[in-house]
């Protein structure tokens, strides 16, 4: 394992709740280093939407820090925090991920039109975006020029995966977080996407932070958190309760 | 990628409801368009029923009246002038030209208006257009007759056919002029008057009809005389119903309609065709409005069909914006992008409108020429058609602001996670 580099996401005291005296997330510390593939494992009820909306900017703690690329991100206005997830973060969801009506590449190079940081890491390769977005597909193995001008609505779930993945990547990220992305795929696929993910990551030296409940993945990365031992409030709820959306 | 593109691909997207959504918003417009047009071209083809014409004369009488009778043929004269009374007034230095007219008899329950040939010359309707005909010319023998359009086209007349008139304006008349038949000599254009309805011979053919007739009765076969007979005799009229001036400088129009006004032999009233043609169409014009204001209302109906349409598809639509905010798109991002689609509908829903329009006038407008002679004037788009289409765009970005606003309100409460 490489030496730890600069901390990306440091949580501290992190508290939140829907509701003022309920809390379903209480991290006292969670630290993530430039570079890492971290898997957290997260079954349902463990507070890991609330994490990963904490993480994107999407929700401010009720007390902690969030500290992103050693940004108080709950300190910045609404408007900030979307343009710093823009330029920093890549995500990657279970499913449906793509906008169904636009093409594959034009899917891939979506963020671009809203993140102006990742605009210029495209330039500063002296690509466009469509070429980089292609070079992006062909590295993670989908190279038939027939099937990027398909709608993304033909795609096999594995391949809107991939496409998916290089829409996280496109413009060199900091972090790329993905949420339960192998989630639909037969156990095959799943690993050869995870190695893809792995690689990609490695090449844009973006930070991976990788969220399942599936635990036979755990192995494939360096580090695994387990996010109902982290987090504090999942302990003094009982599991199966249905998670606050 | 921009936010237009991205509004014109997720349209595309649902084709089949954005499409049918601005037809409905096209059709409503082209009916409003369409409805205002021909509402301004029917007031103005009424109001210039006659035109050119700068007074008539008529028995004194209100001007409602002298107009509905002398230019309408509709209803009876108080009262008639005398030939010299017309004689003198005519003389005027003021008067360019005169029309007289002699109404009372019919035929078919259309009007026979007796006249000379000064209308063929001088009468204008319209946009200053002179009579002209389909077929034939105008009445030159005693028994020549002119037919409007529609009485050749409703009784199947050509000109060289032998009509007979009757006494009287009763559709079914007692008595007929049967001794004395006319000759179609012409048959006139459609002209969208009233000019379409009326059967035409000279002043002294009306005369001829009744030179036999004593005191409005028909006369018995001991005393009648001949159509031919007749022909021989003196038939300048005793009195005419009502006559048509053009004048030398339009200047004089009030001083000449004092004159007729205060002419001592005879109670006479002139009055300013145009003026009394306007103070018409306020009374029957009322129609016309009630039918614009369903025509706003039909637009109203297009665009809260728009507003519809746009928050039916929010809610399906919750997963593609929480993947725009996943990846950057700001809260005001959506809020455009929705606004977007609103304009997209109202603007290209107006632009289809006008073609509509457009195209519909282009193919009427020789149908209703050739049926009605109403004349449509095809203009670009006036003042009220801008009014409109700046209108209907606002209230389109008005009401796009509602789903617009669910949209950003959405799209906060969801974040980037939507689990549907």
């Amino acid at each position: 394992m490489s030496s730890l580099g600069q901390p990306v996401i440091h949580l501290k005291d992190v508290q939140f709740g829907w509701q003022p005296g309920t809390v379903v997330l209480d991290i006292p510390e969670l630290l993530i280093h430039q570079g890492e593939k971290v898997f957290i494992r997260g079954p349902s009820g463990s507070g890991k939407t609330t994490l990963l909306g904490l993480l994107g900017g999407v929700l401010t703690p009720v007390a902690g820090v969030v500290s992103v690329l050693r940004n108080d991100i709950g300190r910045f206005s609404p408007a900030r925090r979307d343009h710093f997830r823009a330029n920093h973060i890549g995500f990657i969801f279970q499913m449906f991920n793509l906008i169904p009506y636009l093409s594959v590449v034009d899917n891939v190079t979506l963020p671009l039109g809203f993140a102006s940081k990742r605009r210029e890491n495209v330039q500063s390769m002296g690509v466009d975006a469509r070429q980089e977005a292609i070079r992006l597909l062909n590295h993670l193995e989908l190279t038939d020029p027939q099937l990027l001008q398909r709608p993304v609505t033909e795609l096999s779930i594995g391949q809107q995966q991939r496409v998916a993945a290089a829409r996280a990547l496109i413009g060199r990220p900091d972090l790329v977080i993905a949420d339960e992305p192998t989630s639909a795929l037969d156990s095959d696929t799943r690993e050869a996407f995870i190695r893809l993910l792995f690689a990609e990551c490695e090449a844009a030296g973006s930070t991976l932070v990788f969220v399942s409940h599936d635990s036979a993945l755990e192995a494939l990365f360096d580090r695994s958190v387990a996010l109902n031992e982290t987090n504090r409030a999942s302990q003094y709820r009982p599991l199966g309760q249905p998670e606050v959306v | 990628m921009s936010i237009l593109h991205l509004a014109v691909k997720s349209l595309s997207n649902r084709k089949t409801t954005a499409l049918l959504t601005i037809f409905s918003i096209a059709i409503s417009v082209a009916l409003l368009l369409g409805v205002e047009r021909v509402r301004v071209e029917a007031r103005n083809s009424f109001t210039s029923t006659v035109s050119g014409t700068d007074l008539v004369v008529g028995a004194r009488s209100s001007s409602l009246n002298l107009l509905l009778y002398s230019v309408f043929h509709l209803g009876n004269a108080t009262n008639n002038i005398t030939w010299e009374t017309y004689q003198e007034l005519s003389s005027n230095k003021a008067v360019a030209w005169t029309i007289p007219i002699a109404l009372g008899d019919s035929h078919q329950g259309y009007r026979v208006v007796g006249t000379a040939q000064t209308l063929f010359e001088h009468f204008r309707f319209g946009d200053d257009q002179p009579i002209s005909f389909k077929n034939g010319k105008p009445f030159d023998d005693l028994y020549d007759a002119v037919i409007g359009s529609e009485v050749a086209a409703v009784l199947g007349y050509q000109a060289g056919q032998e009509i007979v008139l009757s006494h009287g304006v009763e559709s079914r008349s007692l008595q007929t002029h049967q001794d004395k038949p006319f000759r179609i000599s012409g048959v006139l254009k459609p002209t969208g008057t009233p000019m379409d309805r009326v059967v035409m011979i000279s002043l002294e053919g009306i005369e001829a009809l009744h030179i036999d007739w004593v005191n409005g009765a028909a006369p018995n076969a001991l005393f009648s005389v001949s159509a031919d007979r007749a022909r021989l005799m003196d038939l300048q009229p005793s009195s005419i119903t009502a006559y048509f001036v053009g004048l030398k400088s339009r200047v004089a129009a009030f001083r000449y309609q004092r004159a007729v006004n205060e002419y001592r032999q005879e109670a006479l009233t002139a009055i300013l065709p145009g003026v009394a043609l306007g103070e018409l169409w306020q009374l029957v014009g009322s129609a016309e409005k009630a039918l614009l204001a369903v025509s706003v209302m039909v637009v109203i109906a297009g665009l809260v069909g728009m507003l519809t349409t746009i928050l039916t598809s929010l809610n399906e639509r919750r997963r593609e914006m929480a993947i725009l905010r996943s990846v950057g798109a700001r809260p005001w991002h959506i809020f455009t992008l929705m606004m977007t689609e609103s304009l997209i509908y109202a603007i290209t829903g107006t632009l289809l409108g006008f073609l509509l329009m457009y195209g519909m006038l282009f193919a009427i407008q020789p149908v209703l020429q050739m049926q009605l002679g109403l004349h449509i004037t095809i203009a670009l788009p006036g003042m009220f058609e801008w009014i409109l289409a700046v209108a209907i765009v606002i209230s389109a970005t008005i009401l796009g602001a509602v789903p617009a606003w669910r949209a950003y309100k959405n799209s906060l409460a969801d974040g980037l996670t939507v689990r549907l």
